[in-house]
């Protein structure tokens, strides 16, 4: 029954709202009861991905049903800070797109027991929480590094890379900045964190690097053996889909692990905020934060898996990410890493 | 309908009250106004540092301005508060990057240290650093401007804070100049009552000036008070004054009628006549001891309320007094004995009073015992000086002392006794204004026995 009602209220396919904001994938996941409200939520999170945390929420909930549109983090952006479209919460993990969303007044503040419980790197006032936190990690296959040893570090990674070049050309793979945000978003934070990214830039250059706009590309292409490495994927979707394969492994480096974090806002155009907020704190809650972690495979916020990770860097939710968004920053930021990676 | 005025101790209390709510909202104010700007030179200079850090990695060139936006700047910005943040930079007049809406600065000339203001921005009001600096582009040197802004919610949350504390102290010292002046009330109201106790406390007879220590301020309150008291006394002096001379002014002519009538009495034969004159002299010598009486207690009562402060050998006073008596006890067949008056017995007091008490006794004891009989006098000391008068006469029948002790009061047993009834009123205004007591019983075997005690020396 249900899944007949989910079909008629799927629309696959990319849609364009009115206003010219390109949405990939729309659901109404209709109320179980008679439906007296209806949240409205834009995300960046696959639909497949979020749907058993929907679904336990409107089974608490029955009276009310939920708009789920996926689009990507500029799209989501966009349709807030230029469409003012009206929806009821904001879920992206891109950071510094919420960020600046947050720091530019289009998010509504929102306090509840669930966001004061939040840790203080895990919220930005009142305005933007984070309910994930996923680390950005580097994937092998097995087969390919035959011989080499899995590298721990970058410097490992670098070394690797220079003394075997025949092996590697043309099978690495990572985000290409210019293209994507996510890919933008980890190359600065990694640059930030330390000089390595940048030798690492132009070793990979060297060797004619596969460049990606996702994550799942990168994986499939490691899983079908087109790449031997990919660098920067988010171990959120690695995780699942290359758990029990053991031709491949998942590596933290050592040196330093991002986390990105996943955050949600209400932003001031929704026209029931109430509604996001209590899908908020649904999600910060203790179901909520069961099922991210056993059906959605996202890890919810744990101060402790922090603590007991040392590698670990999550990324500050500060004004600090609003810096490379700025248009100058950014063009220089990519004219380096352009320079960096065609330098050979 | 008048009012009654305000309670000076309320009125100073609320006075001091009004004062320190004063003072209290005044130390709120500053504490606040203190503290706010404190804070603001905190969020300022940190803005100022930010601004500063951005207008240093601006770099001239012949392909234009190059700016490397400091990520740390921006991060620490936003980690003292979580406050937004917003900058601006501006090249030659046009925005070359950042938030082209961000308000500039009004001067036209900022300086290479940065300049603050506030302004309202979007939803918000945010705190603006401007730094100017110079640039040299393709040769050409070009005006470039940064601003970086900051909301002012930490600065307000500091505020409130703030604000709470400053209440909190202001409340605080209130309620501690409530209690002071409470305190203070109390203890400037002292002299007052203190004053007004020790008037209070007097005895009706105290007509004494008030010379106890008193503030300045009650300084005239006292004087007026003296002036009124020795108005008073002055009055009670004259009407004193005025009995005494009436008594006197009768006794005179009152002898000339007694010495007319007893010389009428001896010449005349009628017996009718003789018993007419009889009765004259009697009435005339009853209105002459009245008015001998009257005297003495005129005298009592004007001398009480300041005494002689003399030492008064009483041994001496009581020989004196047994030995002036004596030709008058002999014409009535008494005997008159004194006993204890061989050492000196020294009381502090008014010799004038102490012999006029001393007179009244002896003079009851003879006139109110039958001939044959012997008076008594004893002087003994214990804790008190006593001097005894006892007689063998008729006693008092049973009658209350403090009945015979009222003005003009006369016993039943008086008889045809002259007397006017004044005798021992005198007597006991006398042993109470020298700080003693009196009193008057039966004699064992017959008779009276009055005991006047008076304090030793
Ligand atoms: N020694 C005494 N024996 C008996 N009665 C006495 C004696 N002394 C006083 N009294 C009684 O007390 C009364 C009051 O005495 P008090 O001396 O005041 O008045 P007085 O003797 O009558 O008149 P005066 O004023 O002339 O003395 C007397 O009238 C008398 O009744
Ligand atoms: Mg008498």
């Amino acid at each position: 029954m249900r899944t007949a009602l989910l079909a008629i209220g799927v629309i696959i396919g990319l849609t364009r709202f009115a206003a010219g904001f390109t949405v990939e994938e729309e659901t109404v996941f209709p109320s179980a009861g008679v439906e007296q409200q209806r949240i409205a939520i834009l995300s960046t999170t696959d639909t497949a991905v979020l749907k058993p945390l929907i679904e336990a929420y409107q089974s608490r909930n029955p009276d009310i049903a939920v708009h789920y549109t996926v689009a990507s983090s500029q799209e989501v952006f966009a349709a807030i800070q230029s469409e003012r479209l009206a929806f009821d919460l904001v879920i992206s993990s891109a950071m510094d797109l919420q960020m600046k969303l947050a720091n530019d007044g289009f998010a509504a503040p929102y306090r509840s027991a669930a966001t004061e419980a939040l840790p203080r790197w895990a919220r930005w006032q009142d305005r933007l929480f984070a309910f994930a936190q996923e680390n950005v990690v580097l994937i092998a296959s097995n087969e390919g590094l035959e011989g080499l040893g899995l590298p721990q570090t970058r410097r490992d990674l670098i070394e690797m890379l220079r003394d075997n070049p025949n092996r590697f050309r043309g099978r690495i793979g990572t985000y290409d900045p210019s293209l994507s945000g996510a890919g933008y978003l980890f190359a600065t934070q990694d640059a930030r964190q330390s000089d390595s990214f940048w030798r690492l830039a132009e070793v990979m250059g060297s060797l004619a690097p596969r460049l990606y706009i996702s994550s799942n590309d990168m994986i499939t292409d490691l899983k079908q053996g087109t790449l031997v490495l990919a660098y920067n994927v988010l171990g959120s979707y690695a995780g699942p889909r290359l758990a029990g394969d053991g031709d491949t492994s998942v590596v933290e480096l050592e040196d330093h692990t991002l986390t990105l974090l996943r955050t949600g806002l209400v932003p001031t155009t929704a026209e029931t905020p109430e509604l996001g907020g209590a899908f908020l704190d649904f999600l910060l809650g203790a179901e909520g934060r069961r099922l991210l972690r056993d059906a959605a495979g996202l890890p919810p916020i744990d101060e402790t898996a922090l603590s007991s990770g040392p590698h670990l860097r999550p990324m500050r939710l500060d004004p600090g990410l609003l810096v490379f968004l700025d248009a100058i920053k950014r063009r220089a930021f990519l004219d380096e890493w352009s320079a960096a990676l065609q330098q050979n | 309908m008048r009012r009654a005025p305000l309670s000076l101790r309320l009125r100073l209390v609320l006075q001091l009250l009004g004062i320190a709510a004063v003072l209290a909202i005044m130390l709120y104010f500053t504490v606040r106004t203190v503290a706010e700007q404190a804070a603001e030179a905190t969020q300022d200079g940190v803005l100022g540092a930010a601004t500063l850090a951005i207008a240093e990695s601006l770099q001239g060139g012949d392909s234009g301005v190059g700016v490397d936006l400091p990520y740390e700047a921006f991060s620490i910005l936003g980690s003292i508060s979580a406050d937004r943040v917003f900058y601006r930079i501006d090249a030659d007049g046009a925005t070359l990057t950042g938030y082209d809406d961000l308000p500039l600065p009004e001067e036209a000339g900022v300086a290479v240290v940065p300049v603050f203001y506030t302004r309202p921005f979007r939803d918000t009001e945010v705190r603006i650093a401007a730094v100017a600096r110079m640039l040299l582009v393709a040769r050409e040197p070009v005006p470039v401007l940064v601003m970086v802004a900051q909301t002012r919610q930490g600065q307000e949350a500091i505020a409130q804070r703030v604000a709470q504390r400053a209440a909190a102290i202001g409340l605080g010292s209130f309620a501690l100049a409530a209690a002071l002046s409470l305190l203070t009330a109390g203890s400037v109201l002292r002299p007052i009552n203190r004053l007004a106790d020790a008037v209070g406390r007097r005895g009706p007879q105290d007509l004494r000036s008030v010379d106890r220590p008193t503030p300045a301020e009650l300084r005239p309150l006292v004087t007026a008070l003296n002036g009124f008291i020795a108005r008073l006394r002055g009055a009670l002096n004259r009407t004193e004054t005025f009995i005494a001379e009436a008594a006197h002014h009768i006794r005179t002519p009152l002898a000339t009628v007694r010495a007319r009538a007893e010389i009428a009495l001896r010449q005349s034969k009628s017996e009718e006549m003789r018993a007419t004159l009889r009765a004259v002299i009697r009435a005339v010598e009853e209105s002459s001891r009245s008015a001998g009486q009257l005297l003495d207690h005129a005298t009592v009562v004007a001398r009480t309320d300041r005494l002689a402060d003399e030492k008064v050998d009483l041994a001496k006073l009581v020989a004196a007094q047994a030995d002036a008596f004596r030709p008058t006890a002999e014409l009535r067949d008494l005997t008159i004995h004194h006993s204890g008056t061989d050492r000196p017995v020294i009381v502090q007091g008014d010799r004038a009073l102490i012999e006029a008490a001393l007179r009244n006794l002896i003079d009851n004891a003879i006139k109110y015992s039958p001939p044959e009989t012997s008076v008594d006098l004893d002087l003994t000391t214990g804790a008190e000086a006593l001097i005894e008068v006892a007689d063998r006469g008729r006693g008092l029948s049973g009658q209350a002392q403090s009945k015979l002790t009222q003005r003009f009061i006369r016993g039943e047993n008086a008889g045809d006794i002259i007397g006017s009834g004044l005798g021992l009123t005198i007597v006991a205004e006398v042993a109470v204004a020298h700080g003693g007591h009196f009193d008057l019983t039966e004699r064992e075997g017959g008779g009276a026995c009055a005991r006047l005690y008076l304090p030793l020396a």
